[in-house]
């Protein structure tokens, strides 16, 4: 088994060209987020392995899913292993692993924390996570709900902003 | 892009996921680009002897212009050196292609052989590594050009040049019906814009090395290195449908000591095989290559050679080799996919039947 980011470097520069550049984003993070009272609420960051974590606001908790890049260099999306819950990791361990009809790819926790619960549409409809990776919703294609420890929030600080990760697929 | 055999090889293109570009090639047309293979022509008295001592194909029988999958076999062991496509051009005169991935491999094998051959007092076998064919053409009617046939065939390109004629099989190397063009290198680029624009995006694309193993894999065919290697026979493979029948008989072929004993099942006093080629549908995840089959009571019995999810049977199809006795279609075993346990089957293949075109059903 290897990380998404293993599997997708052979792709990564020629879906750049294509997909990334024609594709609306379908999961626009932000604009789903104009209900939020505070403006530290809900902080996104990604992984060098094209995962992504959304912080709470209040540092304790956190959503974890493959950021749209990934989901679309990875193709359709056939079946996806979700971790039995609760499960303690450390940043860098497995969570699960996401299939389509070229590869097998871990998903790798990008920060250390406990897995409290799992999105089971994704067992069903693994095609949810082509549809809307970065959608956090009940239809959307995120992947656990996370306990943060103190470690994980430091874990979070090293990751990167949208904005970095942006440059980083486009290397 | 992605290495292969010493290429730069596509895994897919801009156009189309893997997913897409198989079935448009079920339902359609794709044009795949194979050309890191190696062609090879062997011509001389001597060519069907050699031939027929390094494969255990029936190489007497074959009529001109007609070919078929074999492999090359290492002396005493039988293991497999390399599949490889073998068609007959003239009395004397074959045109062989092997795998990229083998080719200092079989280069020194060829070489070897043919010593050996020469040394044994076998009559003359010219040897040539290609990069194109040119010859002259014959008359065409692809309806009449069947599964395993071939003809040399010059093609309209556009702005009105013809092409050098060009070598046109009708083989299987998706496990679809289809056509092996080789080309001249300089006109490399002119036939494939060509077939392009002529055919229409509607109707032909290109495809990589991605749609190309999920057609493959539901196909039932095997891939050198992964489902085939040196040390493996064609019975073990399941594979000996490559044997030819009279060479049953009459052996003279690299192996045959071994081979000719394993064709005979131990039930019926041969010595069969230990372990044979065999087909998966997998539950749940997808068991991919390195994967352990595992009986009931978790113990190992073989292992996965190549698997996928199947985008036409929206299954999990998977091959590999399943200790002697576990082999039968609908035998249940397990597979362990990261660490878990899956339920799975044992199943003829192919799992997707081949539409090789052999000619409309007599009337």
């Amino acid at each position: 088994m290897t990380s998404i980011a293993r599997s997708l470097r052979p792709a990564a520069s020629r879906l750049l060209a294509s997909s990334r550049s024609s594709q609306p984003c379908r999961a626009c993070p932000f604009a789903a987020r104009a209900f939020s009272a505070s403006r530290a609420a809900h902080v996104k960051k990604y992984s060098k392995d094209h995962e992504w974590v959304e912080l709470s606001a209040d540092n304790k908790t956190a959503i974890v899913g493959i950021s749209e890049y990934a989901a679309n260099a990875l193709g359709d999306v056939v079946y996806v292993e979700l971790p039995t819950v609760p499960l303690e990791v450390a940043a860098g361990d497995s969570i699960g692993a996401v299939e389509s009809v070229k590869s097998a790819s871990d998903i790798i926790s990008p920060i250390t924390c406990k897995v409290t619960a799992v999105n089971s549409l994704l067992e069903e409809k693994p095609g949810s996570i082509n549809n809307g990776p970065e959608d956090d919703s009940s239809a959307g294609g995120w992947v656990a709900k996370v306990e943060v420890p103190e470690a994980g929030v430091k874990d979070f600080e090293g990751l990167m902003d949208a904005e970095t990760y942006k440059e980083f697929t486009e290397e | 892009m992605v290495p292969f055999g010493g290429f730069h090889m596509p895994v897919q293109y801009a156009t189309q996921s893997v997913s897409a570009s198989h079935h448009f090639t079920r339902s359609h047309a794709s044009l795949f680009d194979v050309s890191h293979m190696v062609q090879h022509r062997f011509q001389g008295p001597g060519a069907t002897a050699f031939l027929e001592k390094v494969t255990p194909a029936s190489i007497s029988q074959l009529g001109t212009h007609n070919g078929g999958l074999s492999t090359l076999l290492w002396p005493v062991t039988g293991g497999i050196v390399d599949d490889t496509i073998i068609t007959r051009l003239g009395p004397q005169l074959f045109y062989v292609v092997t795998n990229a991935g083998c080719r200092e491999k079989d280069l020194k094998y060829f070489e070897e052989q043919l010593a050996d051959f020469k040394k044994s007092g076998g009559q003359d076998v010219e040897w040539e590594v290609l990069d194109g064919l040119l010859v002259t053409p014959d008359e065409v009617d692809l309806q009449k050009l069947y599964f395993g046939q071939s003809q040399f065939i010059k093609i309209k390109l556009l702005g009105d040049k013809v092409s050098s004629p060009l070598l046109v099989s009708r083989g299987g190397y998706t496990g679809e019906d289809g056509f092996e063009i080789s080309i001249p290198g300089h006109e490399t680029v002119a036939v494939t814009e060509t077939l392009l624009q002529t055919a229409t995006v509607e109707k032909l694309q290109l495809a990589g090395l991605g749609a190309r193993d999920s057609l493959r894999l539901e196909a039932g065919m095997c891939l050198y290195g992964h489902d085939l290697d040196d040390s493996t026979t064609p019975v073990e493979a399941a594979l000996s449908w490559v044997i030819g029948k009279d060479r049953r008989v009459a052996g003279g072929f690299h192996g045959e000591e071994v081979i000719l004993r394993q064709l005979t099942p131990k039930s019926k006093g041969g010595i069969g095989v230990e372990r044979r080629r065999i087909g998966l549908i997998v539950e749940g995840a997808p068991a991919r290559e390195g994967a352990e089959i595992v009986d009931e009571k978790g113990e190992k019995i073989g292992n996965i050679t190549s698997g996928c999810p199947s985008p036409t049977l929206k299954k999990n199809v998977a091959m590999g080799y399943i200790k002697d006795g576990f082999h039968k279609s609908g035998t249940n075993v397990e597979v362990i996919v990261r660490g878990k346990k899956r339920t799975a089957q044992v199943t003829k293949m192919p799992f997707v039947p081949s539409r090789y075109w052999k000619g409309a059903a007599p009337a």
